[in-house]
């Protein structure tokens, strides 16, 4: 197997999930499963090949420095929010 | 397709497309109908009555995929977490449609997220086949394919990111388009993979989805990345040179195949230049589009924090119990499989052998559609291996389900048009596509050909 029970627990943290115990054994298989088909691309030369992120290579696309007005407003986007109190997200206490 | 004038009413369109949804709901086309529908085509039809101009697709019902934001009903994305999401917000594509005043039906059903390519990853359950109600629609825009090719509606959106527009466009009989990368704006489309997404169209004819993709093409300030409008330019009247991508035509089933030979000699009778290319990079792009789609989708789900929008768990101790519970209550098995092989790819370590790997490999495909390219003005390919698969066959194995996508990963990496074209049907009646790919903003160009042979 290409990836461990341990590293998929230390994912799951960064990833901001939890998974029972049948879940672990079940992502141990089918990560593996995917990682060794992505092995694959070990076959390739890559030496010296930059890498692209972009297909048409954009970088810096820039706008006037102008304040427009968006769509929503403040109270639009907090009414989104599941918990707010005066005008502000809630969420559990953190200290 | 028809569009409201003196003759025809947008009422009767809309009612129509109504009546069929309700015919057909067993297939589980919907997630959700627009309220608003009717009220929109009574109008349409008082703007005709008084002799005022209205748009080009006026009183056209159209059906949209739930992960397009608007405030016209809820935008779920197929997922418990925004099950009761209302954006405030819309999408930069549904706005030019409603400026050409197309009336929004309803949304579609979708693997949640996208993640998937049946629709059987959906928290509301499973779209059926349109040819047999055993097999899956495909996906993940799935709930769009079966809506046009039921009839319901003339066209439908859907978002392709590795082939979530084509492969069910292909298992349903219908022409799917999945544009140039930036032809269609991004703005209030819920994100997948940022450098793949793309927005395009299912209809029934080459004309329709032209005028579609025409109306929703061209630049938006609000989506950097997005393109100046190429739409316009007609495409050149001429015999086009189509290479027949010889590395997939070994990798399909007999039927499917037939079924791409005859449209192969459909093309040639039609007076085009038909000869076999071979692309060997080809074969690493599903590998390619595996690590660069969920290394950036681990990103963008990340927003789901069930504390500024989405569904919250309950009952939970602190804030890290909150994050966690709310994603594990409110995404899909395969949404959490896929943002934890994203994290896997980009974390420390390996982050050069997947993550920049994989975009070097990126850069060789590439510069081996490039070469082509020099050659001919079309690839062609089956759509997809085989035909529509039983529901359930292929939910316990996620790899077997990411081999979908084998054919149709290559010219998303690569960010270049790809349309699924209907290209007959085996003895069992299921329906076979080929997938047309062209240069980059070369699309008006695939969808005329396509027309040649339909």
């Amino acid at each position: 197997m290409s990836i461990t029970r341990e590293e998929i627990l230390h994912l799951s943290k960064m990833s901001s999930l939890s998974f029972s115990d049948a879940e672990i054994e079940g992502l141990e298989k089918d990560l593996g499963n995917i990682l060794d088909y992505v092995s694959r691309l070990d076959e390739l030369d890559t030496e010296g090949v930059e890498l692209t992120y972009q297909v048409f290579k954009m970088q810096n696309v820039w706008r006037e420095d102008v304040l427009e007005k968006a769509e929503a407003d403040r109270d639009d986007l907090l009414a989104l929010a599941p918990a707010v109190k005066d005008h502000q997200l809630k969420v559990p206490k953190i200290l | 397709m028809k569009i409201a004038d003196k003759d025809t009413r947008a009422v009767d369109l809309v009612r129509k497309a109504l009546d069929k949804a309700k015919e057909f709901e067993e297939y589980n086309v919907f997630i959700s109908l627009n309220d608003e529908a009717l009220k929109k085509a009574e109008e349409i039809d008082r703007r005709i009555a008084a002799g005022e101009k209205v748009g080009r697709l006026a009183g056209v019902p159209y059906a949209l995929k739930d992960d397009f934001l608007s405030p016209e009903g809820k935008t779920t994305a197929g997922s418990k977490m925004l099950e009761n999401f209302r954006s405030p917000i819309t999408a930069t594509a549904v706005a030019k449609l409603e400026t050409e005043d197309a009336i929004c039906l309803g949304r579609t059903n979708m693997d949640a997220f996208s993640h998937g390519a049946s629709t059987e990853n959906s928290y509301f359950g499973p779209t059926l086949n349109s040819r047999d109600k055993t097999r899956a629609a495909g996906g993940s825009s799935g709930g769009s394919a079966v809506a046009v090719a039921l009839g319901i509606v003339p066209f439908a959106l859907g978002t392709d990111t590795g082939g979530s527009i084509r492969q069910p466009a292909a298992y349903n009989g219908v022409i799917g388009v999945r544009p140039t990368y930036g032809a269609v704006s991004r703005y209030g489309v819920i994100a997948m993979s940022s450098s793949i997404d793309t927005v395009g169209c299912f209809a029934t004819t080459a004309d329709d989805a032209d005028l579609v993709m025409g109306v929703m093409a061209g630049r938006d300030e609000a989506d950097a990345t997005s393109l100046d409008d190429f739409w316009s330019a007609e495409p050149e009247n001429k015999k086009l040179r189509v290479g027949v991508i010889k590395d997939f035509m070994n990798s399909a089933d007999g039927e499917v195949l037939k079924c791409t030979n005859d449209y192969i000699d459909k093309l040639k009778g039609l007076g085009h230049e038909v000869s076999e290319i071979e692309m060997p990079t080809l074969k690493y792009g599903l590998a390619i589009y595996y690590v660069v789609q969920s290394a950036e989708l681990a990103s963008t789900m990340m927003r789901f924090d069930s504390i500024r929008f989405g569904r919250q768990a309950e009952n939970v101790k602190g804030l890290d119990d909150l994050y966690t519970r709310s994603r594990d209550e409110g995404l899909m098995m395969e949404n959490k499989r896929r943002i934890m092989l994203g994290n896997y790819v980009v974390s420390t370590g390996l982050y050069e052998k997947y993550y920049l790997k994989a975009q070097k490999a990126r850069t060789l495909l590439m510069a081996e559609y490039d070469r082509a390219f020099e050659k001919f003005d079309v690839l062609l390919c089956p759509t997809t291996p085989s035909t529509a698969f039983k529901l359930g066959s292929k939910t316990g194995d996620p790899m077997e389900m990411y081999l979908e996508d084998l054919m149709l990963a290559s010219p998303s990496m690569a960010g270049l048009p790809a349309i699924s074209v209907p290209a007959g049907e085996t003895t069992e009646g299921l329906t076979v596509g080929v997938q047309l790919v062209g240069p980059q903003c070369s699309d008006r160009s695939l969808l005329k050909l396509a027309k040649e042979t339909m």
